[in-house]
């Protein structure tokens, strides 16, 4: 367990891994309630929805409409089961609600769907489109003299659609320095691992040709996530592009790098075994959780 | 002979009048819009002279923003701008908006009931010369079955300048049809644009004719000949608003005539037809033909040659009425 302390506020570094692991385990319980949705992603990415949501974005949940709220943007929709966790958990709308996840009436939709659930920022499922609506987003902070900054998540395997690249080299060539990219870079879609399906390397060159500033993070590494955040802001005139590597199914073992773990949600005896994972945090914590 | 509670244009049917187009009084009435609107920005790309967003551009060059030919960035920075508070219009020709971006329209845009204003230019047959790569005939066809989506074409200068104006005020997203060439104007600065309203343009009995953009003027100059030289008297209704459509209306004149012939500058699968179709059937199932592009593409030559060639210019209507008259005698 690192022991590393923030300098400036709390919550602690460790409170922050506490949290992400108990998204982990939520996560979990929705997608067995569910029967279907996203594991690996979900799981793969929560480490930088808890240093976002619990540390870097400047949001309240009791204003999710705030004109001067910092916007977090989910391109890659289906990971959603972690976004509604975090923002249940953060308190913008009640937990027991988690368990109605794609339930007839819901408001946790399969994908996000805007106004209907209270934090989030835009819809999404079909890849691709987040970083245009995050630039949209982006634009209008600058033409309004806001401060507010606009942070858009994508998986990797969503980097084959083109609209991803229009966005890029508009964005570049843009005085966005109020817009982060982070990518969840896990190496695997739907049909098999990046690299097998459609190359994506050299990501960090392809990004900087595009006049992106990247930075690249273990983005299971909740201090060099927010430093890194941190680091956007310093950034002048251009957008910041985080690579942030991370394991799909990140915590629970037998999900770990597992293409299978993409669309999938466990089973009962799967999710068992998945929350004794969990539980334990690959042994780092122990007692609060037995 | 037309409608004069509607002031319009008493001078439509004379040689030398003006033409001019939709673009050119769609442009014209955003930036009337946008003086009083601060909000409200233009995105084009890479065709601002074709769809006239430059005239945008030189009024508010801050207000602009050049995307580049990439319009389904431009659909989904629109739907950012708007979830910001922003009223952004963005533009290209119709072939590539709804063409190109159908999905970001649906996503970002209509499933968010994202406030964006989708203008597409150079629409159906009029975008005539590049040929029928570039001729969309399908675009109201695939935003009318777009929840939250409103669908207008309309008739001419004047009323494209109506629509700007309404549209700005509107809230939610709208897809406005424009057409690249001139056609007498029928309406007038004067004339009233209600949304809510189709247009009695001519008062008739025998046959009602519905059409939206500026194909309308082929069905005025088809009235005129019918009621000068076979004494048949044709009600003409424009529909620029396909959706939501005005059923009133069109079930008041269905009641009147028993036949209806529509008329549009597009595929007759989707478009207004079929929306008048659906109304009709369902209410008061009376005769429809629809006239239109019967399932194929189009291709280059003068506008007039390819309503010509393709079965739209007066003198159809003209026959087709009287087809429709005939079999029903």
């Amino acid at each position: 367990m690192p022991d590393t302390h923030l300098h400036c506020q709390n919550p602690t570094i460790s409170a922050l891994e506490v949290t992400a692991n108990e998204l982990r385990k939520t996560v979990i319980q929705m997608l067995l309630e569910a029967g279907s949705g996203h594991s690996a992603g979900s799981l793969g990415t929560a480490d930088i929805f808890a240093a976002l949501y619990f540390h870097v974005l400047n949001v309240d949940p009791k204003k999710p409409d705030w004109d001067d709220r910092d916007r977090f943007v989910l391109s890659n929709g289906h990971i959603c089961p972690v976004w509604y966790a975090t923002l249940s958990e953060k308190g913008f709308f009640p937990k027991k609600e988690l368990w109605t996840l794609r339930k007839i009436n819901s408001r946790l939709q399969g994908h996000p769907a805007l106004n209907c659930l209270p934090g989030i920022e835009n819809s999404s499922g079909s890849l691709g489109q987040g970083i245009s609506q995050a630039v949209g987003m982006a634009l209008a902070a600058k033409m309004d003299s806001k401060n507010y900054r606009v942070f858009v998540m994508t998986g990797d395997g969503e980097l084959n659609e083109g609209q991803v690249w229009e966005a890029a080299m508009y964005a570049g060539n843009k005085d966005l320095n109020n817009l982060v990219w982070i990518i969840d870079r896990n190496y695997i879609q739907i049909d098999g691992r990046t690299e097998d399906v459609q190359p994506l390397e050299n990501l960090r060159e392809k990004l900087e040709a595009f006049n992106w500033f990247v930075i690249e993070v273990d983005g299971h590494n909740i201090e060099e996530i927010i430093n890194a955040c941190n680091m956007a802001k310093a950034v002048s005139q251009r957008p910041t592009a985080i690579i942030a590597h991370t394991i799909p199914g990140k915590g629970v073992e037998f999900m770990e790098y597992k293409v299978e773990w993409h669309g999938k949600a466990p089973n009962k005896s799967e999710s068992m075994k998945a929350l004794r994972d969990l539980r334990s945090l690959d042994g780092k914590i122990s007692c609060e959780y037995d | 002979m037309l409608n004069s509670k509607l002031k319009l244009n008493k001078e439509v049917f004379q040689k030398d009048i003006e033409l001019k187009s939709t673009r050119e009084g769609f442009a014209a009435g955003l930036i009337e819009a946008a003086e009083n609107n601060e909000s409200i920005l233009s995105l084009c790309a890479d065709l601002k002279h074709s769809t006239k967003a430059d005239l945008f551009e030189n009024k508010f060059p801050n207000r602009y923003l050049e995307i580049g030919i990439a319009e389904q960035n431009m659909a989904g920075i629109a739907a950012g701008l708007a979830l910001s508070g922003k009223i952004p219009f963005i533009s290209s020709l119709a072939i590539f908006v709804p063409g190109r971006n159908w999905e970001q329209l649906r996503l970002s845009v209509c499933f968010s009931n994202a406030n964006v204003k989708v203008i597409g230019t150079h629409a159906g047959l009029m975008h005539c010369y590049d040929g029928g790569m570039a001729q969309a005939l399908e675009d109201i066809a695939l935003t009318r079955v777009l929840p939250n989506m409103t669908v207008i074409e309309p008739i001419d200068y004047w009323q494209a300048k109506a629509v700007a104006k309404f549209a700005a005020k509107h809230k939610g997203p709208m897809y406005i049809r424009l057409g690249r060439e001139g056609t007498p104007s029928i309406t007038t600065e004067e004339t009233p644009f209600d949304p809510e309203n189709a247009q009695l343009l001519l008062e008739g009995e025998d046959i009602t004719l519905i059409s939206s953009g500026q194909i309308t003027y082929e069905v005025l100059l088809a009235a005129r000949e019918l009621m000068s030289v076979h004494k048949i008297k044709p009600e003409v209704i424009s529909m620029p608003v396909i959706k939501p459509l005005d059923e009133k209306t069109l079930l008041r004149s269905a009641k009147k005539t028993k036949k209806i012939i529509t008329i549009e500058n597009h595929q007759i699968s989707g478009g207004l037809g079929s929306a008048i179709s659906e109304v009709i059937t369902e209410n008061f199932p009376v005769h429809v033909h629809r006239m239109g592009m019967q399932d194929r593409f189009g291709e280059s030559g003068k506008y007039h040659e390819l309503l010509d060639k393709f079965g739209l210019s007066a003198h159809h209507i003209v026959n087709q009425v009287l087809n429709q008259i005939k079999k029903n005698e």
